[in-house]
């Protein structure tokens, strides 16, 4: 079979959204859903211009944007930092595997009320459920990849004097950093949806609040718009994080490997 | 002495931060962090058998309800889409779109369609935690071992027998993790879509707590609802370490082959 027959995957991947947008335009038109609950793509997209022309939505934007890069920021300098030292210390390891357990799982929603009372509607509110999600994503990743440490190459390195920096530096961290870029990744896409999710429910500053006031005012085809929005955001940061992945791990195998075969 | 020390060594920091937390909260005076004590205290006051029949199980069922619809579109769909190369290279944008959603943005959205019922909760979970399943079994799917399928061909092994005997089974580990990430979206869409809009529920009472300054009894909540996501996942470990175990055999058995 040639690709000719098979069809191109980036065309068929285009007629697939403009396919999803023509429906979106007809369903509402022809009637099959009011147009008071799914304008059609049309109107959206008139929406979502005159949102790009105010000033609000790029402060909005801006707002989101910031509290999700500090956040991903400090809980992936904590969760390297956390994970590097439980990870290499057996005793540590053993220690805190419970514990990891059980924090993990505990929903950061359920950290909502304290957020509101400790920061109402402010940048911490966001931060603290943005840092709490995504630090266990990278502390989790971070911990498989010291386990995954070859020992021959740690013993290798033990029987050359390296010091505890070396061994760290030249062992540790080569092993363990395409872990720590699975889980930037994750937690990069986590950070995304609990900024959005704080600033919705809370009312923090940010595309999140927009959305809930465009919700209240009845604005729908904005609402929809903004919607759109925080779907591209969280397209694009897929897309980039996947990219520099690529990028600075060209050395690896995980990447040269793909190549290869 | 192997097993104490297993024991020891699991519980040794949760016993050490919680006796931690309950002497140095005790003379706590700050109004928002009071003394774990009064948490324990309000938590047994408060989460009495009515209450949990009154909030506890709605959220439950509406969370079961939502995973389990979510677990049938996502793998039906999803085998649908693996075994289709067309199909897929037409959707994939589509669904990557869908699933980079925030899935909380989608409660106002589904509560203009659906009012503020049940319905309208079940319809957030499903739509936010069915895209992790379905791209999960689109993933599984794609990479059945080329071999296994044509030996199956060969062997007259086809149709349904062919999904059930071959295709899920190797799909099913990839299958296991999309469905262990929706159970996390799942209970946090739970939360959030009785803290939206809810007469009854786990996420509406703790705003409820917390919007009337009742703060050990909304602390007593949180932990609740750390301990359901905590029990959950631990359910899910169990069951999936049931289903797949030939597959932790198999890993085990390669890495000792090296």
């Amino acid at each position: 079979m040639t690709s000719a027959r098979r069809g191109n995957p980036v065309l068929l991947g285009v007629a697939g959204l403009a396919g999803l947008l023509v429906i979106l335009e007809l369903v509402p038109r022809l009637g099959l859903v009011p147009d008071r609950y799914l304008p059609p793509t049309s109107r959206i997209a008139a929406a979502l211009a005159d949102e790009a022309g105010t000033a609000a939505f790029w402060r909005a934007l801006a707002d989101t944007l910031f509290a999700w890069a500090l956040g991903l920021l400090i809980a992936v300098a904590a969760g390297v930092l956390a994970g590097l030292v439980i990870g290499s210390v057996p005793v540590l390891r053993a220690l805190t595997a419970s514990t990891v357990e059980f924090l993990r799982p505990i929903p950061s929603v359920a950290l909502i009320p304290l957020a509101v009372l400790l920061y109402g509607t402010r940048l911490g509110s966001t931060l603290l459920l943005v840092c709490y999600a995504a630090f266990w994503q990278v502390l989790v990743q971070v911990l498989y990849g010291v386990a995954d440490v070859d020992p021959v190459a740690d013993e290798t390195a033990r029987s050359y004097r390296f010091s505890t920096w070396g061994r760290v530096r030249y062992v540790l961290w080569p092993t363990a950093l395409p872990y720590v870029f699975t889980g930037v990744r994750l937690a990069a896409s986590v950070a995304l949806v609990l900024a959005i999710t704080a600033e919705l429910v809370i009312g923090a500053p940010g595309l999140g609040k927009e959305i809930a006031t465009a919700q209240n005012s009845d604005a729908v085809p904005t609402m929809y718009a903004l919607i759109v929005v925080t779907g591209a955001l969280g397209v694009l940061i897929n897309v980039l994080t996947r990219t520099g992945e690529r990028h600075l791990l060209a050395w690896h195998q995980s990447v040269r490997g793909e190549v290869a075969t | 002495m192997g097993v104490l020390k297993k024991v020891l060594l699991a519980l040794g920091l949760p016993i050490l931060l919680f006796v931690g937390w309950f002497v140095l909260s005790d003379g706590s005076e700050n109004f928002y962090s009071p003394p774990l004590r009064t948490i324990l205290t309000a938590f047994t006051d408060t989460w009495q058998p009515d209450r949990l029949r009154a909030d506890v199980a709605p959220s439950l069922l509406r969370l079961f309800a939502g995973y389990l619809l979510a677990a049938l579109i996502g793998i039906g769909l999803g085998v649908a889409i693996g075994l289709n190369r067309r199909l897929r290279a037409v959707l994939e944008p589509v669904l990557e779109f869908f699933r980079a959603i925030p899935p909380p943005v989608l409660v106002p959205v589904i509560m203009l369609f659906a009012g503020i019922g049940d319905g309208m909760k079940v319809i957030v979970i499903v739509f936010g935690c069915v895209w992790p399943i379905l791209l999960n079994t689109v993933e599984g799917v794609r990479a059945v071992d080329g071999v296994v399928l044509d030996t199956a061909r060969a062997y007259g092994v086809t149709g349904p027998a062919r999904l059930t005997l071959v295709i899920l089974p190797s799909a099913s580990p990839q299958i296991a993790a999309g469905l262990r990430q929706a159970l996390s979206i799942a209970i946090i869409l739970m939360v959030i879509s009785e803290m939206f809009a809810a007469s009854n529920g786990l996420g509406f009472t703790i705003v409820q707590f917390q919007r009337s300054f009742a703060i050990p009894e909304m602390w007593s909540g949180i932990i609740l609802l750390g301990l359901l996501g905590f029990a959950l996942s631990l359910l899910f470990r169990l069951a999936e370490r049931r289903a797949l175990r030939w597959y932790e055999g198999l890993r085990a058995a390669q890495r000792r082959a090296g």
